[in-house]
């Protein structure tokens, strides 16, 4: 059994597939600084940005649907959003009252959470896109290549790694709790109290923490052992084409534009 | 056992001590040597000192006493570049041993952090993929891999080095029969010095024509497998079984 959630990948050879990994890190940040950046209710600047990332997903050939139901993972984060609801002032919309406590949705505030609401949404949209066109080993040779910090790359790259191995180990644990989890052949309430249970997860979690201890020693001597003498080295990707400079400049300069538009309308 | 005609072993191993900080005397004077082109096994109840052992080939931990050579280099700080690139340890855990997010990241790490520009890396990887069987693997994750595969893929990482010997740690643990069986059929058809730790004894007679038994921190028997896995006493008194 294993844990798969992170391995977005999927296969093609669209030309999205086949653009200079450094080009699709650098569009999709710019994409999502751009939509972070949109003031509230500019829906024209919203409806523009939905639009370029319709046009790189088509030109991708992944199933839109797919990216779409990956995309949803980003609506329980926009929950913590919800208070703007209430908070920016402005017209009252609805007016709920909790006992003597007076609140009221304003239309500002229905505005503002709608916008953030949308960018978010669009944010992670693009961000599935990258992950679902480009390897990870290929991100992680654009990152470093742009010069993000190598401290930082390596972070990433061994999360992802070591990420799965922690999740199978974490499933076993629960596995070997599950099998053990059983009642007295005579009745009678099992599982104990809630105060034992916790300490059960309580030492469980210990556990994986000082599994993962271990073998971060272990890893490291393999590293070691393979002439890693503190700092990693990663092969940087092959030189961008003009084609590539050309989609980088054509996508950077739509997103500027609608970035600028959208301020001034 | 000293005399070696005027060469020196790959591996040269004498009178090593070792205790871990907690006070356990993990290696008690080992002495053993590895020609060029030897296949040994390395055998001996858990707590032996095998994995101990293993971990100074390379200069992981430092001996406190004795010495190792590799191709007559003393292992020790200012040569560990060397000795890393000329002893091809590989881990029990393929998980340990492979930290990378691909199989090519993986095999090129070697020849990569060894200094070689990025044409040879990629030539070294390809190879080493080749030779473990499994040229087409490399844009894998090694988490999608199963526990053989990825056992090869642990060994295509030293072979990229081009190291003078391999050493590996329980290279059949945790396989089926069948990837067992492509591993020892690996191991046999690689042409390499190797020494190799193992629990495996139907490995051990099938495969290396000389075995080094290790307990209790020193070697206790050195010499042609047929011999030792004839001698009933002293497997006995070390915890083996015959095959």
């Amino acid at each position: 059994m294993h844990l798969d959630i992170l391995d977005q990948y999927r296969g093609g050879a669209s030309p999205v597939h086949r653009l200079d990994p450094r080009v699709k890190l650098v569009c999709t940040v710019a994409f999502i600084l751009v939509a972070a950046l949109m003031p509230d209710g500019a829906w024209g600047g919203l409806a523009a940005l939905a639009a370029l990332w319709l046009a790189a997903a088509l030109f991708s050939e992944v199933p839109l649907a797919l990216l779409l139901r990956r995309g949803l993972v980003a609506l329980p984060f926009a929950l913590a959003a919800l208070t703007v609801l209430f908070t920016v002032p402005g017209e009252p919309l609805v007016a709920l009252s909790l006992g003597r406590l007076q609140i009221a949705v304003t239309d500002a505030g229905a505005v503002r959470f709608a916008t953030i609401l949308l960018k978010s949404w669009l944010s992670v949209l693009m961000a599935v896109l990258l992950a679902a066109t480009t390897t990870f080993p290929d991100i992680v040779r654009a990152m470093h290549s742009l010069r993000v910090p190598g401290v930082l790359v390596a972070i990433i790259a061994f999360a992802f790694r070591y990420l799965f191995v922690l999740g199978d180990e974490a499933l076993r644990l629960l596995r070997a709790r599950e099998a053990r989890m059983a009642a007295a052949p005579a009745g009678g309430r099992s599982g104990g109290s809630i105060a034992w249970r916790a300490q059960v997860v309580g030492q469980m979690a210990g556990s994986l923490f000082v599994r993962s201890i271990a073998r971060s020693e272990r890893v490291y001597h393999a590293m070691a052992s393979r002439g890693y003498r503190g700092e990693l080295r990663w092969l940087d990707p092959p030189r961008a084409q003009r084609w590539d400079w050309a989609v980088a400049g054509a996508f950077l300069g739509l997103l500027l534009l609608i970035g600028i538009v959208a301020r001034v309308v | 056992m000293t005399a070696f005609n005027g060469h020196e072993p790959v591996l040269h191993v004498h009178d090593l001590h070792y205790t871990y900080p907690d006070g356990r005397q993990a290696l008690r004077g080992v002495t053993l040597h590895v020609e060029r082109g030897e296949k040994v096994a390395l055998v001996g109840p858990n707590g032996a000192g095998k994995s101990t052992l293993m971990l100074h080939l390379n200069g992981i931990l430092q001996p406190q006493r004795g010495f190792v050579r590799v191709d007559g280099l003393p292992v020790e700080k200012k040569n560990l570049p060397t000795i890393r690139a000329r002893v091809g340890l590989v881990f029990q855990d393929p998980d340990d041993q492979l930290f990378s997010t691909s199989v090519f990241e993986d095999v090129a790490f070697g020849p990569l952090h060894m200094g070689y520009p990025a044409d040879e890396v990629r030539r070294r990887a390809a190879r080493a993929l080749a030779m473990v069987g499994i040229p087409d693997f490399g844009p894998r994750m090694p988490h999608h891999l199963s526990v053989g595969e990825r056992k090869r893929v642990a060994i295509a990482t030293v072979l990229a080095m081009d190291p003078s010997i391999l050493v590996l740690d329980e290279p059949t643990a945790g396989l089926d029969p069948r990837g067992r069986r492509g591993l020892i059929n690996l191991l046999r058809d690689l042409p390499a010095t190797m020494l190799v730790s193992t629990h495996d004894m139907r490995l051990v007679a099938e495969l290396f024509p000389r075995t080094i038994v290790l307990d209790a921190g020193v070697v206790v028997a050195d010499g042609p497998t047929d011999a030792i896995l004839a001698d009933a006493a002293l497997l006995e008194a070390h915890g083996l079984e015959a095959p």
